[in-house]
């Protein structure tokens, strides 16, 4: 067990981090993601008052739709990546990280000026379960009357699970298909116990419990930024390539001059994925050189175990930010060859 | 509960020796392999490099983390375990036989005695889970 955020969490399960992650890939995976902090608005400028503070457009959403999109500073930067569903036109559902629940919470109250909005920090109602993988829609559906090959990816709907009235969301951080299931935090037990029963946990393909290390090589291999790694306070949207939630042209909101600004400059350094061509790991932190010079930092670095390979995310100066360059990494003072390969690593066949 | 072999000596850092006349095979245990967790690379010194006794020589690394390994006695290098490159999860599932890191030449063939019995090592390894 370690701390994540204040919440003891299991690294892995018995299974292991590369079974556990394997499995996801092939079968079925269920995380305990009751860590993540749900903050909940409610009143008529609801969509109105996050809009302002996040960056993608909530007004696009319909009922039933969620959204992924940051909280940015006044300079573009992240205060934390986070999902927004939309439950009605005056009730909105933020899903925020674990180490970062209590300063968006205090970001969101600050910023706060005469809108007409009910904020509460909800995030320990809520346990969330995720089920993530190819059987996740069939294992969940023994539990649930919802049709669920009608909920469309980034779509939820409200409904119950083994009777417990909750949200069931498509949506996950795997790379793979699946659902969240967001329910009252005093089911945690009995849903993770239902869904482990009805995914025929302990079988060679049933589903398995996956811990944090599994979550991270998934997302990892999947290319989403993990929050304090890819993205914080110190990058901004842009140089992240998360220029597809930053909607510019939807009306003011915090941090859109300067990302309009780099925009239209054009961003100095990027982060770039890569794939380690060497023998050797990159880790979190290690520096990268080119040419003899250290010109970046890795910002997650791991073995992929579903593709095999060892790969990484860096930030680099755009000169060196291109699609076959080489790069070297100092790996504990050696310097380890990579290349700069497209992102995504991972993207599951349709 | 981890398998501790009665015939070999052992380190505070979970590494094992093997002693062969006047060489030594290392590895690590079977409680450092299970704490670990999946091997999936093994960095290891080259032949002829030498060490003193608790230096490192290498490191082995699972999906999320890095640690290294320290040579319980000193010694030079005379041959490594060539097969852990390709085969790193060997140190899981065989971490006393074909799981071996180095053999080496030991300088001091009497600092075998000052390492930890196959008891008293499981009894370290006990206080140090509680």
């Amino acid at each position: 067990m370690v701390d994540f955020g204040g919440w003891d969490m299991p690294v892995q399960y018995p299974a292991g981090t590369i079974e556990e992650h394997l499995r996801t890939r092939t079968h079925a995976g269920l995380f305990d993601v009751s860590h993540m902090g749900e903050i909940d608005v409610r009143g008529t400028d609801a969509i109105a008052f996050i809009n302002r503070l996040t960056s993608n457009d909530v007004t696009k959403l319909v009922d039933g739709q969620a959204q992924y999109t940051a909280l940015t500073t006044p300079q573009g930067t992240v205060i934390d990546d986070l999902l927004v569903y939309r439950l009605a036109e005056n009730h909105l559902l933020l899903v925020v990280n674990a180490s970062t629940t209590e300063k968006d919470w205090e970001w969101i109250k600050s910023h706060h000026s005469g809108e007409s909005v009910q904020l509460s920090n909800v995030s320990s109602d809520y346990c969330q379960l995720a089920l993530q993988g190819p059987d996740a829609q069939s294992i969940l559906q023994k539990l649930t009357d919802l049709p669920l090959a009608e909920i469309k990816y980034y779509h939820f709907s409200p409904g119950s699970v083994d009777g417990v009235a909750g949200i069931v969301s498509r949506t996950g951080y795997t790379g793979e298909d699946g659902f969240e299931v967001y329910a009252p935090a005093d089911r945690a037990e009995q849903l993770w116990n239902k869904i482990l029963e009805a995914g025929d946990s302990g079988s060679s393909t049933g589903v398995l419990p996956c811990g944090l290390a599994a979550r991270n090589t998934l997302r990892l291999e999947a290319g989403m930024a993990l929050y304090g790694h890819e993205i914080d306070e110190t990058t901004t949207l842009l140089e992240a390539n998360l220029g597809w939630i930053c909607k510019l042209d939807k009306g003011d909101f915090i941090g859109r001059e300067p990302l309009a600004r780099q925009k239209a400059e054009g961003v100095k350094r990027k982060l770039v994925g890569f794939e380690v061509t060497d023998r050797g790991i990159a880790r979190d932190d290690q520096e990268v050189v080119v040419n003899g010079e250290r010109v970046g930092k890795v910002t997650s670095g791991s073995p992929a175990p579903f593709l095999k390979k060892n790969i990484g995310f860096a930030y680099v100066p755009i000169e060196y930010a291109s699609v076959g360059q080489e790069i070297k990494i100092d790996v504990r003072g050696r310097l380890v060859g990579a290349q700069i390969v497209k992102a995504p690593f991972y993207k599951r066949a349709k | 509960m981890a398998n501790v072999p009665e015939d070999l000596h052992y380190s505070k850092d979970h590494e094992w020796v093997r002693v062969d006349g006047d060489q030594a095979i290392i590895g690590i245990t079977d409680y450092a392999q299970d704490s670990l967790g999946d091997v999936v690379y093994v960095e290891l010194p080259k032949a002829g490099d030498e060490f003193a006794a608790n230096e490192s020589f290498g490191s082995v690394e699972s999906v999320k983390a890095v640690s290294e390994v320290f040579t319980p006695v000193a010694g030079a290098v005379v041959k490594i375990n060539e097969s852990l490159a390709d085969e790193p999860e060997t140190v899981n599932s065989d971490p006393y036989g074909d799981g071996w890191m180095i053999r080496v030449k030991m300088s001091n063939p009497g600092e075998v005695d000052s390492l930890l019995t196959a008891a008293e090592y499981e009894d370290f390894t006990k206080a140090e889970s509680e």
